[in-house]
């Protein structure tokens, strides 16, 4: 009966999460999504601590004090950590958690391992110290399947992968780990990925009388191979790097719905395993880029090293005053904000600005590149933080039928995204990437800390074109002296 | 021939995964991209269903099993911070996308 009704509660919470998911995908649905998934996680959790039986625990589960204590461990520190997180640093943030699902699928296996090791090819090999080896077709009193193993192995694999990774995004992404690469990288990684699966092949199909010592050394590799994996990638790269790295402990997390045959944690696992790789697959078309090419890691290393910093152009300034005086007057000016407006926290006084000029006549809208800031979606998350409408956000094809009519068009800390490298310099890394046609407009003013290239390291010519101005410093102090301005002219 | 038994064995859970890797599709295929964040967010959390399996492995350790004890307590709270931060994370992000509706 309580077995029955755990199935119900499982059943209740794979609704949930494909239902969740849906809502998610729509703006006005979106936050109750979130939430009726929240309580079908609650009611699985809950439902499999008082419920859960098997035939090794036919009592139900035990070591309750210790359960508690990892929910409630994790439970404060996770509320904690997400309640208090900037804006800026959310995607970081949503990284790390990534990675700790990650790791806790890993461990799984790591337990499990342990289990099936002990309880079976271990204890025989002491029997018949003879045969050196175990082939798996003798063991047809053994209950050790293959399937097993494998699924086993699978989640360690993805698991660590995914671990290590996120910890390395999210290293990067807040600034403590620079982009490393070196000759030879993507030789050396798809090695290391080769002599991975050649190992874990070994363990599954031969299950060696070290079995458990190939087992720490396939964990070791996983693990290894997670941090060479984001490494060396960088810039504009980093959203897909974390959109895949999610969908990879989606499928860790379904090993282990395989692995205890529970369904709640197959359907979640594989649903969020698809819905992030679909995911990734849009940003690298948005890109232009294959996945296979993310994959190796070659965004961040640098093609040609030195040879590739071109000899500068002249840049022009502008001055505040001048600035405000052709945004009070034009018709339409679009605003490009990048990763600089959400460093300088400069969302609420962007809103501002955009208010001002709205009174005064002016229209004013926003061009979103997909992939602007660190995430997809990372702009429009902060101007609705800011109250920004929603009508006022054009997504790139829109806003690049926009910009031949546009007067001004204020670039705040956004690089990359607006490069024309990427349209006419084959040998830019981002070259292929669609990009805002900025240019088109009639004048550009772009704001920026310094002339120091974007994240992803290229110099972008834009800065220097004729119909370009320069408007130094944070974001937001621009932003703030700019409304001074207008409001006096 | 082992791989039909073993197909043959787990024919459900097989049905289960071809199946949710459609939904999984279908279900975000029209996504805007104002809600790449959240979605990824919210997915991220959804993923954390593998703190069933931490608590299934926690729950039936022996206790002499310090290995199996320690490394299970670990899962369980790394799975918590999964499921319990990645929801309020992506209950925050919406959050302000609600404000802007009054």
């Amino acid at each position: 009966m309580e077995v029955n009704i755990l199935t119900l509660c499982y059943l209740i919470a794979a609704v949930t999460f494909i239902v969740g998911l849906k809502m998610l995908s729509h703006p006005e649905t979106a936050r109750r999504g979130n939430g009726v998934a929240a309580a079908g996680m609650t009611l699985a959790i809950l439902g499999t601590i008082f419920l859960y039986k098997d035939k090794d625990a036919p009592g139900g589960l035990h070591n309750y004090s210790w359960i508690f204590a990892g929910i409630l461990i994790g439970g404060i520190i996770g509320t904690m950590a997400a309640r208090r997180v900037k804006m800026t640093a959310m995607p970081e943030l949503v990284s790390l958690f990534n990675g700790m699902g990650g790791a806790c699928a890993a461990l799984i296996s790591l337990i499990e391992f342990g289990h099936l090791a002990h309880n079976n090819f271990e204890t025989t090999t002491v029997n018949s110290v003879v045969t050196d080896v175990y082939v798996l077709n003798n063991v047809s009193t053994q209950p050790v399947a293959t399937g097993t193993v494998l699924i086993i192995l699978l989640g360690l694999i993805i698991g660590s992968i995914s671990f290590a990774g996120s910890v390395i995004a999210w290293g990067k992404l807040n600034g403590k780990i620079k982009d490393y690469s070196f000759r030879g990288q993507h030789v050396m990684n798809l090695v290391l990925l080769g002599l991975l699966v050649l190992l874990a092949a070994y363990i599954i199909g031969w299950l060696p009388v070290h079995a458990s010592l190939y087992f720490y050394l396939v964990f070791a590799m996983a693990l290894i191979y997670g941090v060479f994996f984001v490494l060396p990638i960088g810039g504009a790269d980093m959203p897909v790097v974390i959109s895949l790295l999610n969908s990879f402990t989606g499928v860790a997390a379904a090993c282990g719905g395989f692995l205890y045959n529970n369904k709640v944690m197959l359907t979640g696992g594989i649903l969020v395993g698809a819905a992030g790789t679909l995911l990734t697959i849009l940003m690298c078309k948005a890109m232009n880029r294959s996945l296979g090419n993310v994959l190796i890691g070659s965004f961040g290393s640098p093609k040609g090293g030195a040879t590739q910093n071109k000899t500068q152009g002249l840049y022009k300034e502008i001055s505040l005053a001048d600035a405000a005086v052709v945004m009070a007057y034009s018709n339409k000016i679009m605003i490009v904000p990048g990763y600089g407006l959400a460093v300088a926290q400069a969302q609420h006084v962007c809103h501002e600005l955009e208010k001002l000029l709205t009174e005064k006549g002016v229209e004013v809208r926003y061009a979103i590149h997909p992939v602007a800031g660190r995430m997809p979606g990372h702009m429009n998350v902060l101007l609705a933080e800011a109250d920004v409408n929603y009508d006022k956000l054009l997504e790139m094809e829109v806003a690049n039928e926009e910009f031949q009519t546009t007067d001004v068009v204020l670039v705040l800390g956004a690089n990359d995204v607006v490069n024309p490298a990427a349209k006419s310099d084959s040998s830019s890394p981002i070259y292929g990437m669609p990009i805002l046609d900025v240019e088109l407009a009639k004048t550009i003013i772009v704001n920026k800390r310094s002339m120091k290239p974007g994240y992803a390291g290229i110099e972008n010519d834009l800065f220097f074109r004729p119909k370009t101005s320069m408007l130094f410093g944070d974001a937001k102090k621009v932003l703030q002296d700019l409304i001074a301005e207008i409001k006096n002219v | 021939m082992g791989i039909i038994n073993w197909i043959a064995a787990n024919e459900q859970i097989i049905y289960i995964v071809i199946l949710m890797i459609f939904v999984g599709i279908e279900v975000i295929g029209r996504v805007p991209s104002v809600l790449h964040t959240p979605l990824m967010s919210g997915a991220n959390a959804i993923h954390g269903v593998v703190i069933i399996g931490a608590i299934i492995v926690m729950g039936k350790a022996e206790s002499d099993n310090y290995l199996a004890l320690g490394l299970g307590f670990l899962a369980v709270i790394l799975g918590t911070l999964n499921v319990v931060g990645g929801f309020v994370v992506t209950d925050r992000m919406l959050e302000m996308f609600r404000k802007k509706k009054k």
